[in-house]
């Protein structure tokens, strides 16, 4: 089920611009990665290539080797839409289709991929629901739209919509930050659920979120703008936050900079 | 990043408190208020006034005919500009229908063009495409409709015909959908689109299922905005759909009636005839036909997702 993911030398561009250079590192299977790191050091970026979001924006190109369990995502022959749904995606504002009901939006990826069997969208809606702690919330409303919900219920129910098409790994892109601490808290305890059956990834700037929910830390950072990010250091979360090998991850997260 | 320092050089100057001066009311600007005022209201007076004018006009001298029941249920067929009575239902249903058909013809094709030039063009050739979409807006809707007469009337030697006037028209109602509807697909958050790539949806059906859904009622209101524009043309009509006083509905062959054909057809009688009302109540039915389709492309908009 969980894959894990090797990253190794990755540059990543947009156009002539190199945003991000030499990453390599590991990602555990059913365990939480988080990506820390200065605005603009490319944590996004780097998050969008497991996925290949990353070459959805014109101009956007990339150099080196991931592999998913042994698999490199991006040989000639991978379809980079099949590799999307291995990968799956939540992104940092909620954003459920305003045209789709609740329930169309947690089927939307079974369903426009061509599954029509009601019986089995209903069976995987109310299982995404309940694996996105949503179900109570929703049940007697899933018909009514998507957008109507509270922000912080859409973006859980952007994240049943994610796990509805059953990928192995779930990228998260600062899923909380434009939740309250309600809300942020709810999302927190289901990364805690979904980790038992998921690779997860997830971008924070929080740094408690950071220690509470991850069980290996990335820290990227950049020399100047303008400049490649890069990776610092990626190490068991503890590590990093207690006793980092990096001079520059240990003012990072004592907020010395940054 | 920037550590935020207490070394600024302060001009301490600006800091020296002055007595605050709030009295007397500049008389030039009040003076330049007023004047900019009464322009603005003149302007506007201007830009009514003819439009009033016109609708009074139009609802006065033809008002009276298309509040007769027979106005909606009977044709022009045996009425001579003489003789009272006779209705426009033969021109109302001919300039519905090929509003119609160039709707279905201009729709598809306005659409999927601008979805291409939105959602893929890329390079030279959209740029291309884009240039002809505004070159297309400029066409004078006399030289569409002479166009087509060139192309299918003399080169082809087919017979002038209803079909030909919705050709011509879709020459001119594509420009309006195309544009239209890329404005409401821009608006359209690139977070959606990616949102439905991640869930490993292609970027096709990520663009029917999820964009053009999401734009839906914004393109509805551009392509009911169109379609009164280019029902309201006449030229191609004059070139291309002779004129008949019977229900005719066979757009392949034959005369067929429309409102601005009615409008055209006996403006040229004595302004006491009875003929002479009759073009004022079609003037009017064309105008409340074609406020319908605005008040309907506004009410559309109301439901806009974006
Ligand atoms: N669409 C884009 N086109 C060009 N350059 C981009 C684009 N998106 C990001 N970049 C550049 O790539 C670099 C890394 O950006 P990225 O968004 O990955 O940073 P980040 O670490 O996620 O920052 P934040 O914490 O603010 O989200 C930045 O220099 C940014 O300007
Ligand atoms: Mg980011």
């Amino acid at each position: 089920m969980a894959k894990r993911i090797d990253v190794s030398d990755l540059d990543i561009f947009y156009g002539n611009f190199k945003a991000v250079e030499g990453v390599s590192m590991s990602i555990e299977p059913r365990a939480v990665t988080a990506f820390i790191g200065p605005s603009g050091c490319g944590k996004s970026t780097v998050l969008r290539t497991l996925n290949r979001m990353h070459e959805v924006i014109p101009g956007g190109r990339v150099e080196g080797k991931v592999l998913l369990d042994g698999q490199d995502l991006y040989a000639k022959d991978v379809d980079p839409v099949g590799v999307r749904r291995t990968v799956g995606m939540v992104f940092q504002r909620p954003n459920p289709f305003p045209t789709m009901t609740i329930r169309d939006n947690v089927a939307a990826g079974l369903k426009l991929n061509g599954v029509k069997n009601k019986a089995r969208l209903d069976e995987v809606v109310e299982k995404s629901l309940k694996g996105a702690n949503l179900w109570n919330e929703v049940k007697d409303r899933l018909d009514k739209p998507g957008a109507g919900l509270s922000g912080g219920q859409q973006q859980r129910l952007c994240i049943a919509r994610a796990i509805a098409v059953e990928p192995q790994v779930l990228l998260m892109d600062e899923p909380c930050s434009a939740l309250d601490p309600i809300s942020t808290l709810a999302i927190e305890d289901l990364i805690n659920d979904l980790k038992e059956r998921y690779t997860i990834v997830i971008v924070t700037h929080n740094m408690q979120q950071a220690a509470r929910v991850s069980d290996q830390t990335a820290f990227f950072n950049l020399k100047a703008t303008g400049q490649p990010g890069k990776l610092v250091e990626i190490d068991s979360t503890s590590r990093i936050f207690n006793n980092p090998s990096e001079k520059a991850t240990e003012d990072y997260i004592s907020g010395r900079f940054g | 990043m920037t550590a935020i320092t207490n070394d600024f050089p302060r001009d301490h100057s600006l800091a020296e408190p002055r007595d605050l001066d709030l009295g007397g009311k500049s008389g030039g600007r009040a003076l330049k208020n007023s004047i900019a005022t009464f322009v603005m209201w003149a302007a506007f007076a201007i830009a009514v006034i003819p439009l009033v004018w016109i609708l009074v006009t139009v609802a006065v001298k033809g008002g009276h005919l298309i509040l007769d029941s027979t106005w909606w249920t009977n044709s022009q067929q045996g009425v001579t500009a003489r003789r009272e009575g006779g209705g426009a239902v033969h021109a109302i249903q001919g300039t519905l229908i090929q509003g119609l058909v160039t709707a279905l013809i201009s729709v598809p094709i306005g659409v999927l063009t601008a979805v291409y030039l939105v959602e893929y063009g890329r390079g030279r050739f959209a740029r291309t495409v884009s240039f002809m979409v505004d070159i297309l807006t400029g066409v004078p809707s006399i030289v569409a409709g002479l166009f087509i007469y060139a192309v299918f009337v003399n080169a082809f030697g087919f017979q002038r015909s209803g079909i030909f006037v919705c050709f011509a028209l879709t020459l001119l109602m594509i420009p309006v959908v195309v544009r239209s509807t890329e404005e409401m697909l821009k608006l359209v958050p690139n977070e959606l689109r990616e949102a439905a790539y991640a869930l490993g949806v292609p970027k096709w059906k990520t663009i029917f299922s999820v964009v053009l859904p999401t734009a839906f009622s914004g393109i509805i209101t551009g392509v009911l905005l169109g379609l009164a524009r280019v029902m309201g043309e006449t030229a191609p009509l004059l070139i291309l759909g002779p004129y008949t006083k019977a229900i005719a509905t066979d757009l392949f062959g034959g005369n067929m009636a429309t409102l601005p054909t009615m409008i055209n057809q006996d403006r040229d009688q004595a302004v006491t005839l009875p003929a002479y009302d009759r073009i004022w109540a079609a003037a009017l039915t064309l105008i409340l036909l074609i406020l319908l389709l605005n008040l309907l492309g506004r009410l559309a908009s109301r439901f806009s997702k974006v």
